[in-house]
């Protein structure tokens, strides 16, 4: 509004809506789909309005040549005024995170070898670095990760003048593929932002809730007109009381919140205590702080008991059993009753999916009997179309018969310690506390690689796919930095097919550790859940009416 | 410029290789060429002609060539006396005397003018001369006397009587920018004569004999006088010089001047001299005055003496800003040495104009230094001025290597190995510039020799394809990860091959494959199956059909995409999805039948649904074929009925089925479903029958 516009719109084909403007501006990512859709609304556009309404077109984060040639085929390319990109690569979310909010950049890395988000993510670093100083180590695990730190090299080559002189802020840049750690995504998250995202699903920093328990309590009309709209909340790290819980153990949340909740009435408690004028005034003062607190605590207790309805339930409990028999290596090799019986009372899909395919990780793949018997049982109850779905997920590597006859899951597990027996929900000593036991691989590695390096690891690293790899990046000697000592190193983590916001928890809780000495920043694709995940990977087959 | 007898023009460089050639037109080839004129505006570099037809043909810029032919001169019988080009409001017109008669041509017209304060018995025209920026004009007439006015000839500025009849050899403006004064200096063989408005110095006329045969050259301050053995610059000697250098003056800079020498002799008069200007606050001033006249100076010891003094009283002064100072120091440094008769590019400080210089070089001298291949000394006076390597050394390096791929006698490895050598990874260079040039040269191996060099695959790529290396484009384009380059050049590929060629080439690059098979699957879903084909990827073909059977419309088309699927799955020897895809088959085909005999929707449901969905309807007989034909597992089953007999309330028949045999569930689904069916009576039927271990 500031720069006097009018409207916006979502992309959608057809005519475009009817509004007193003169210009119209399309935001678009550079797909074909996309332009077809933009064609289709330049096409419609009435000739004989007027004033003539002109068209821009801006793409996000870069100009294609490709869709410029498509849309010049389709006649349109003409119609655009002005043809910019605006590159958005990064996009922060919170102070220490970044994403490029790429739905489908799994999806295009794994099953498509399209390496089209790389490329972005590569730029994205090069912005990054041309803010925030070279990034002198980079370390890997992964096939993408080497060719985005391939590209990365390969573009401080193309610009050789540009040798920034700002002091890094970033020590070390670790690249992950997301195939190197494909269970943690699967398993339930258990911190409190996790459990959000898992069951009411976070987009971009927003969670909608039902509405029910966020309704005003009046006595008298309660009950009586409860609001329809679901609630819409922002979460982010601005909120006091948030940052403080989001990254806990959902068990240990509970007494957090009916601990403030005394804190907040006592400090309420007050106003009867303040005597002098002068008291009052300074109880006045707080008064709007107080309050945004009481709303803010307000808000979660209703969100913790929202989510422990559904954390109390029996399925609920029996999911995450199989789950965590599964990660610990507990009868990984057979067909399972529990996923059995689920699909005969027909449980929604992807929550099978979620099963089989942990299943099938945990095993380093499942016997050819033991997956047929799994497909055959998911077509039958789901339907044929399914058939193509299973196949993306077997090219993906989540579903896959046991080829080489070895399990490697176990070694990787004890040498990675990525089951603990003794884990401490309330007050957390180890990152396995996300997912009450299993710690991930992801952020295992990340934290290995901070002490004792990954020269100890090189046995399990060999295991897990694609090649590891260290670059460094010279520094001119007046920007090498002489650490002082207790001073933090710090680390950007990057997750190239996406991060879930357990990772970030397990993260951000070595950030915090006392004898850690290194902060992590995270960057990836796409915040993702096991759910949003598969989705990604499923092919939608509409039969056409017969 | 070279202008011929018909018109041709030739263009040269600095070193008389010859470049390109143009015409002026087809009148002037009939008629011929009788006078050119060069001339130069801001828009560029123009050529005039006058035909043997006394017809008047230009254009104002050589390197955008739009001839124009001016209109005739009515009555025009005889060559005129003489005649200028003007440049007025952006258009370019000509002024020709034709006896005591003067024309204005422009495009369309042609006029009769009168300058105005011209008496009519001066005479006929001989000779006239525009001033360098466009804005004066001068007209010398046959009893010699000169009249001085705007080139708008709409106001007279002076006049003057020289007493010289003969028809002078040339006349040419002096004059400075900014300065009121103007003058003119006329020639003749062995006489220069200077005549003006100014009071002081040129009051009346001031005559100067000639040596030698000598030609004039104007300029922007003034005039260079070349003859066969000196080259003399005469201009209007600019305000602070004459300041400080005009006998017993007592202007500031000249007080300056005069203390400083004092104090090098160690008299106290130097104090003397000072104290008076500093009595008259005046320091400042005389600071400036001595900087801005040392820039005049062409003499080093003269400019040196009054930077000294400059220098000396800077001293005196708290807060000078040292920027000009400093300015001049290098101005200076980098005008003598140009000025060196070894380089001789005698610049005069106004024409060397140091607001230019650190924005754009083009018309400064570095620019002129690459343009006569003096590439050290430019490199050195990039450094030394601290240009930055991109702006400075690197366009010079640039200009070098451009120049390097013309010299035909060194083999391309040669000239790229050079090349490299000089420039490795200076920051700026843009090795596709230098490749694009000796593409134009046409060699094209020298060319891509260079783009070998060039880290940025952005400028690569377009390049290569424009010199049909479209391969070499293409892998150039993958390394470089950049995927809308690589669609770029997969999709010129498909243009410019034939299928075959294309999908061959394609195979061998496997990003670019799957990158273009991203695209068939939006855009030429056919293509993708000629793709798959091509490699006998059966499995992505038969993927491929299962995708094409959902759009199907008639349940034949549908059954019959499912059949090609499952050829191809058999092919690919994955049994599981074949079988799957046969069961498939059968399944909608039971399912039309089922669709017909009830007259309900089954057509695409899942198996489970069907059954559950016959369940539902009391079919019963039907749900047990179903459950046989497709070997429904017994759990399953099991799970399956209760629950869709409860959804039914059909109590009875669920009883009556958990009696048919021993339950593969167990009993406490019965309980479960009863109880979530709100039927406690039916939920106690099982109870007793529940394992005692779940049943707590």
């Amino acid at each position: 509004q500031e720069h006097e516009v009018e409207k916006m719109f979502t992309l959608k084909p057809g005519r475009l809506p009817q509004a007193d403007v003169k210009n119209i501006i399309f935001f678009v990512r550079p797909k074909l789909e996309l332009m077809d859709i933009i064609t289709d609304n330049v096409l419609r556009e009435d000739r004989g309005r007027s004033p003539q309404r002109d068209f821009h077109i801006l793409f996000v984060p870069r100009r294609s040549l490709l869709c410029e040639q498509w849309l010049k085929e389709q006649g349109v390319l003409g119609s655009f005024i002005h043809r910019e990109q605006y590159s958005l690569d990064l996009i922060p979310f919170d102070g220490d995170l970044l994403s490029m909010e790429s739905e489908s950049a799994f999806k295009e890395c794994y099953l498509e070898s399209d390496q089209t988000s790389l490329y972005h993510a590569a730029k994205g670093l090069m912005t990054l670095q041309a803010l925030y100083g070279t990034i002198p180590q980079i370390f890997g695990k992964g096939e993408c990760a080497r060719h985005v730190a391939n590209m990365m090299i390969r573009m401080k080559r193309e610009f050789p003048g540009s040798q920034n002189s700002i002091f890094p802020v970033f020590d070390t840049l670790l690249l992950l593929d997301r195939n190197v750690d494909l269970l943690t995504p699967l398993a339930t998250q258990l911190t409190y932002e996790g459990l959000i995202d898992e069951i009411y699903g976070i987009q971009n920093t927003y969670v909608k809730l039902p509405p029910e328990k966020f309704a005003p309590k009046k006595q008298g009309e309660g009950g009586k007109d409860l609001p329809t709209e679901p609630k819409k909340l922002q979460l982010n790290s601005a909120e006091e009381l948030y940052a403080e819980i989001r990254d806990k153990n959902f068990n240990a949340v509970g007494s957090v919140l009916s601990k403030k909740a005394k804190i907040i009435s006592a400090a309420f408690e007050e106003r009867h205590h303040a005597k002098t004028v002068g008291e009052i005034k300074q109880f006045v003062s707080q008064l709007p702080h107080m309050q945004a607190a009481r709303s803010s605590l307000a808000n979660h207790t209703s969100i913790a008991e929202l989510i422990k309805d559904i954390t109390t339930s029996e399925d609920f409990f029996d999911n995450l059993t199989v789950e965590q028999e599964f990660m610990s290596g507990i009868d990984t090799d057979k067909v399972n009753n529990y996923i059995e019986d689920c699909i005969a009372q027909k449980h929604p899909l992807i929550k099978i999916l979620r099963l089989v395919c942990l299943q099938s990780v945990c095993n380093s793949g499942l016997k050819q009997k033991v997956l047929d018997h799994y497909k055959r049982e998911i077509l039958q109850t789901y339907g044929y179309e399914h058939v193509l779905t299973l196949n993306n997920l077997e090219k993906a590597g989540l579903l896959k018969p046991q080829t080489s006859g070895r399990n490697n899951y176990p070694t990787i597990r004890k040498t990675l310690r990525l089951w603990m027996d003794d884990v401490n929900e309330q007050n957390p000593n180890d990152i396995s506390y996300v997912y009450s036991g299993y710690a991930p691989l992801s952020v295992r590695l990340a934290q290995l690689l901070a002490r004792p390096g990954w020269r100890s690891i090189e046995e399990v690293l060999k295991m897990l796919p694609g090649p590891h790899f260290e670059e460094r990046q010279q520094l001119p000697t007046g920007l090498q930095k002489k650490r002082q000592h207790g001073e933090n190193r710090v680390t950007l983590v990057f997750f190239l097919g996406g991060v879930t916001y357990a990772e970030i928890a397990a993260l951000r809780f070595l950030s915090q550790m006392e004898d850690g000495g290194t902060e992590y920043v995270i960057a990836t694709t796409k915040l993702i859940n096991g759910t949003s995940w598969i989705k990604s990977l499923m092919e939608k087959l509409e039969p056409a009416p017969f | 410029l070279c202008i011929q007898e018909d018109g041709t023009v030739l263009i040269y460089n600095l070193f008389c290789e010859f470049k390109r050639h143009f015409s002026m037109g087809n009148e002037v080839l009939q008629n011929h060429v009788l006078e050119a004129k060069v001339f130069h505006t801001e828009y560029g570099t123009g050529v005039a002609i006058l035909t043997g037809a006394y017809r008047f043909s230009l254009t104002t810029n050589i390197d955008d060539l739009k001839l124009r032919r001016m209109p005739e001169v009515p009555g025009l019988q005889k060559p005129p006396s003489c005649w200028a080009v003007l440049s007025q409001d952006r258009v370019t017109i000509v002024l020709l005397a034709v006896g005591q008669d003067l024309y204005l041509l422009d495009n369309t017209s042609c006029s009769v003018v009168t300058p105005p304060g011209m008496s009519p018995s001066t005479g006929a025209y001989l000779q006239m001369a525009v001033s360098f920026n466009y804005r004066c004009l001068a007209l010398f007439t046959d009893t010699g006397y000169i009249w001085m006015g705007l080139a708008t000839l709409k106001e007279k500025l002076c006049e003057f009587n020289s007493s010289i009849r003969s028809p002078p050899k040339q006349m040419v403006w002096c004059m400075r920018p900014r300065s009121r004064q103007r003058a003119v200096v006329v020639a003749w063989d062995r006489q220069l004569m200077v005549a003006g408005n100014s009071t002081e110095c040129i009051h009346g006329e001031h005559r100067f004999v000639l040596d030698e045969d000598s030609y004039l050259v104007p300029e922007l301050d003034g005039v260079r006088i070349l003859s066969r053995t000196s080259h003399e610059f005469l201009h209007e000697i600019p305000e602070a010089s004459q300041e400080i250098f005009k006998i017993a003056s007592m202007a500031p800079g000249a007080l300056l001047l005069e203390a400083q020498k004092e104090y090098e002799k160690e008299s106290q008069k130097a104090d003397e001299y000072l104290r008076e200007i500093k009595d008259q606050k005046l320091l400042p001033e005389a600071v400036s005055q001595c900087i801005e006249a040392a820039g005049y100076e062409h003499e080093p010891d003269t400019q040196k003496s009054l930077l000294r003094a400059a220098s000396f009283g800077k001293c005196f002064i708290d807060k000078f800003p040292p920027e000009s100072f400093v300015r001049m120091c290098q101005d200076l440094r980098v005008l003598n040495a140009i000025r060196d008769y070894q380089i001789g590019i005698p610049l005069t400080f106004t024409q060397y104009p140091p607001w230019d210089r650190h924005m754009t070089d083009t018309s400064s001298s570095p620019s002129r230094l690459v343009l006569r291949r003096l590439y050290p000394l430019a490199i050195r006076i990039c450094e030394y001025l601290r240009l930055s390597e991109i702006q400075g050394v690197s366009r010079i390096l640039a200009h070098w290597a451009c120049y390097k791929v013309q010299q035909k006698d060194k083999s391309d490895e040669e000239v790229a190995h050079a090349i490299n050598q000089k420039l490795g990874d200076t920051p700026g260079i843009s090795y596709s510039e230098i490749a694009a040039r000796a593409y134009d040269c046409g060699r094209t191996e020298l060319a891509i020799k260079l783009l070998e060099y060039e880290p940025r695959s952005g400028e690569q790529v377009p390049l290569l394809l424009k010199m049909k290396r479209s391969k070499l484009a293409l892998s150039k384009a993958i390394e470089s990860g950049d995927t809308d380059l690589v669609y770029t050049v997969v999709l010129h590929l498909k243009n410019e091959l034939n299928r075959g060629t294309f999908f061959m080439t394609l195979q061998n690059q496997p990003v670019a494959l799957s990158l273009y098979r991203q695209f068939c699957k939006h855009q030429e879903r056919e293509t993708l199956k000629d793709l798959y084909n091509q490699d006998d990827n059966h499995q992505e073909l038969g993927n491929f059909h299962v995708h094409s059977s959902y759009s199907e419309k008639r349940i034949e088309g549908r059954v019959g995409a499912l059949q090609n699927a499952l050829d191809e799955y058999y092919k690919a020897k994955n049994e599981f999805a074949a079988k799957a895809t046969e069961d498939q088959i059968k399944l909608l085909r039971l399912q039309r039948h089922l669709q017909e005999d009830f007259d309900k929707p089954y057509l695409d449901l899942s198996l489970h649904d069907t059954v559950s969905n016959l369940i539902l309807d009391g079919h019963h007989k039907r749900a047990e074929q179903l459950y046989r034909e497709f070997k429904i597992p017994d759990k399953k089953y099991w799970w399956l009925k209760i629950s869709a007999l409860a959804n039914r309330g059909d109590w009875e028949e669920m009883e009556k089925f958990s009696k048919s045999k021993k339950s593969p569930i167990g009993y406490l689904p019965f309980v479960e479903i009863s109880v979530k069916h709100h039927n406690r009576y039916e939920a106690k039927k099982y109870a007793p029958r529940v394992t005692p271990e779940q049943r707590v």
